[in-house]
């Protein structure tokens, strides 16, 4: 199992009505070939800002810190032009919603095939053979027809599927899909979660699986970091976070899942509201939130620390935490 | 309809056309009226425009004499030469600078296009032509004042009328540059409020696609930005700069017949002028009759591309 990416200490500043925040604020992870990393957290913790830094797609304005190193290279200190290739080639992405992530006006085969042809210099008879294998390979129905449909002509899954496809199709080493089932039904989010799976394993891809709902992440992931205002709150293998979560936080996103085996059990929301990056608390940003507040949670925000089951966390009063940091 | 307008006019066309002799020599005026039908009443000259209408006949113009429809096979062709080349013109400056000024947000190059554009927008347009011939033509002597071609220049084979293509066709390139010498200051001159009018319905939609995921989705796939821009974001922005473009054949129309007149360009706008001024009633009607039929095809065209561009589009 060889580390692919490794991100160290990420930082992202956006412009916004009131000048530069940080929204990724310090964040550290790795990914490995053939696994499923996940990326959970709220909505607003900055997960899809991590992953466009990543990409180099942030919003005109931003500033970065930190590295993403792949292959000896650091992502983040790359050159426009040599940035622009690893785009599709090394690092792909799907977006959120497949309705609005594919051109309306496009074929579907333009849009499959456009990147084949430019990035790989394939012909175009070469690239309407490849989509069709893609198409194939992500399961869509009778590929050569809906090479020449467009995206109003397929439902959401569908669509997913598509996008998918697509940015399968320079063969990336690492996929970020980011939210890829969040607006699709119920019934269909599995179906694009096996596929997801399926493509991890036998491609030997890395995946990095982004998604407010851990309950995704359970079956699927084998690694998970949980992030909370900008900031790693606790990562490591997804049986030890979401097994025996120890971070307050994550604790508190279990919690609030629907329980398999017992669906009547009420489900516990975090109360409060998450910490926009406007009016993020000094410290560890959530201890506003926390019932296991202490005074130093307040003041100082608290490293990540490795404990020995593998698994790194950032909170002063856990106990393990605290023998460890003393 | 162009019937009915022409003749509510308050005014005897006998009498300007005859001018003096009309008062001097009653019996004119009546020959006149026989010869163009004026003395029968209005409805059974509707019907008999009509029915000529149905022969491509549009009767004959008291002016030049001659059938409407001579006249107009020969002015429409220069016209159609300057509405064209003013458009495309306008077309390429106003959708590029539309493209940059909206890439480029609230920066200098935005801000400078901005004044661009509003100074082609808000400059009169006899004033520009004005100018235009001052500097171009009386001070620099770049170009030739007026006509469509040097005297001494035969035009080419007829073909389309138009004498660029026609030269071109007949591989007289002298004849080709000689036409575009003469060509480029009147539709300069003619694209100057549309370039405006483009470029900032541009920038508007440009602006617009810019919010759209799909835009960050073709930047994922690595493609170079110049890719980006014109076959991903240009596209997606085209409907509403093709509806501006459309209802541009309008205002260029109308600004042929000052731009003509000023250039002594012989084309639909003169011919419409002088035909007004002397209440050329065939050859007013004539005019109108085209301009409709212009506002129909291009009409016509917008739709047929509207579907091509956007395939959720359903042709009716
Ligand atoms: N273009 C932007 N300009 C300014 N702030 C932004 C922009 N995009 C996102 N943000 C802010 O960054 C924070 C993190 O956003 P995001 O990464 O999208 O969260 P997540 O994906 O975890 O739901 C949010 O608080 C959001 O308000
Ligand atoms: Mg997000």
């Amino acid at each position: 199992m060889t580390t692919l990416l490794s991100v160290r200490d990420l930082r992202v500043w956006l412009d916004t009505a009131r000048g530069p925040l940080p929204i990724v604020d310090g964040v550290s992870f790795d990914i490995s070939a053939g696994q499923v990393f996940g990326l959970a957290g709220e909505s607003g913790s900055g997960k899809t800002i991590t992953a466009l830094a990543l990409l180099g797609l942030l919003p005109a304005g931003a500033r970065t810190g930190g590295s993403a190193i792949l292959d000896g290279r650091d992502l983040m200190t790359m050159r426009t032009a040599q940035r622009r290739r690893t785009r599709g080639r090394e690092v792909a992405m799907v977006f959120q919603d497949p309705m609005s992530s594919l051109h309306p006006m496009l074929t579907i085969e333009r849009q499959l095939t456009e990147h084949l042809r430019y990035q790989l210099g394939m012909s175009r008879k070469e690239a309407d053979e490849r989509a069709v294998e893609l198409l194939t390979e992500v399961r869509i129905p009778n590929p050569e027809a809906a090479l020449r449909g467009h995206p109003h002509q397929f439902s959401g899954g569908m669509r997913q599927r598509i996008q998918i496809a697509i940015a399968l199709a320079c063969e990336p080493r690492l996929l970020v899909a980011d939210e890829p089932t969040t607006a699709l039904d119920v019934t269909v989010q599995a179906g694009i979660l096996r596929l997801l799976h399926r493509l991890c394993q036998e491609k030997d891809l890395a995946v990095m699986l982004i998604t407010h709902d851990l309950g995704v992440l359970s079956a699927l992931a084998d690694t998970v970091t949980v992030m909370y205002a900008g900031r790693v709150v606790e990562s490591g293998p997804t049986a030890q976070v979401m097994g025996r979560s120890r971070h307050p936080y994550t604790r508190g996103l279990v919690d609030s899942l629907p329980h398999p085996e017992a669906a009547d059990r009420a489900l516990v929301p975090i109360a409060g509201e998450p910490a926009g990056p406007e009016s993020r608390p000094a410290g560890c940003a959530f201890h506003p939130r926390c019932r296991y507040m202490e005074p130093p949670c307040a003041t100082a925000v608290p490293p990540l620390i490795r404990i020995d089951d593998g698994r790194e966390m950032a909170c002063p009063v856990d106990p393990l935490v605290a023998s460890l940091a003393r | 309809m162009a019937f009915v307008l022409t003749h509510l006019v308050p005014g005897d066309p006998a009498v300007a056309n005859l001018g003096d002799r009309a008062s001097a020599d009653p019996v004119a005026v009546r020959i006149y009226r026989e010869h163009f039908g004026l003395d029968k009443p209005l409805p059974v000259q509707y019907f008999v425009y009509l029915g000529n209408l149905l022969h491509g006949d549009l009767g004959e113009s008291e002016q030049s004499q001659r059938p409407v429809s001579t006249d107009l096979a020969e002015y429409i062709p220069a016209t159609a030469e300057l509405a064209i080349t003013s458009i495309v013109l306008a077309c390429l400056l106003g959708i590029t600078l539309g493209v940059i000024a909206a890439l480029n947000r609230n920066r200098l190059s935005d801000q400078i296009i901005r004044v661009v554009s509003l100074g082609g927008m808000s400059t009169p347009q006899f004033w520009l032509a004005l100018v235009a011939l001052y500097i171009f033509f009386y001070k620099l002597s770049w170009v030739p004042g007026s006509g469509r071609l040097d005297a001494i220049v035969l035009p080419p084979p007829h073909l389309t009328g138009l004498f660029t293509i026609d030269s071109l066709a007949a591989g007289q390139f002298d004849v080709f540059a000689n036409s575009i010498q003469h060509l480029i200051l009147p539709a300069c001159v003619l694209a100057a409020f549309n370039m405006g009018l483009f470029t900032r319905f541009t920038r508007s939609a440009v602006l617009e696609v810019l919010e759209n995921d799909y835009v960050r989705t073709a930047r994922a796939k690595g493609l170079p930005e110049l890719t980006v821009v014109f076959r991903h974001i240009l596209r997606a922005a085209s409907p509403p700069i093709l509806t501006v473009v459309g209802l541009a054949f309008g205002n260029v129309m109308t600004g042929t017949v000052l731009v003509e007149n000023i250039f002594s360009w012989p084309g639909i706008g003169q011919y419409s002028y002088r035909s007004a001024t002397a209440l050329d009633l065939p050859a007013i009607v004539g005019v109108m009759l085209f301009v409709a039929i212009v506002y129909i095809l291009v009409n016509m065209v917008v739709d047929i591309l509207y579907g091509i561009i956007d395939p959720r589009v359903q042709l009716a």
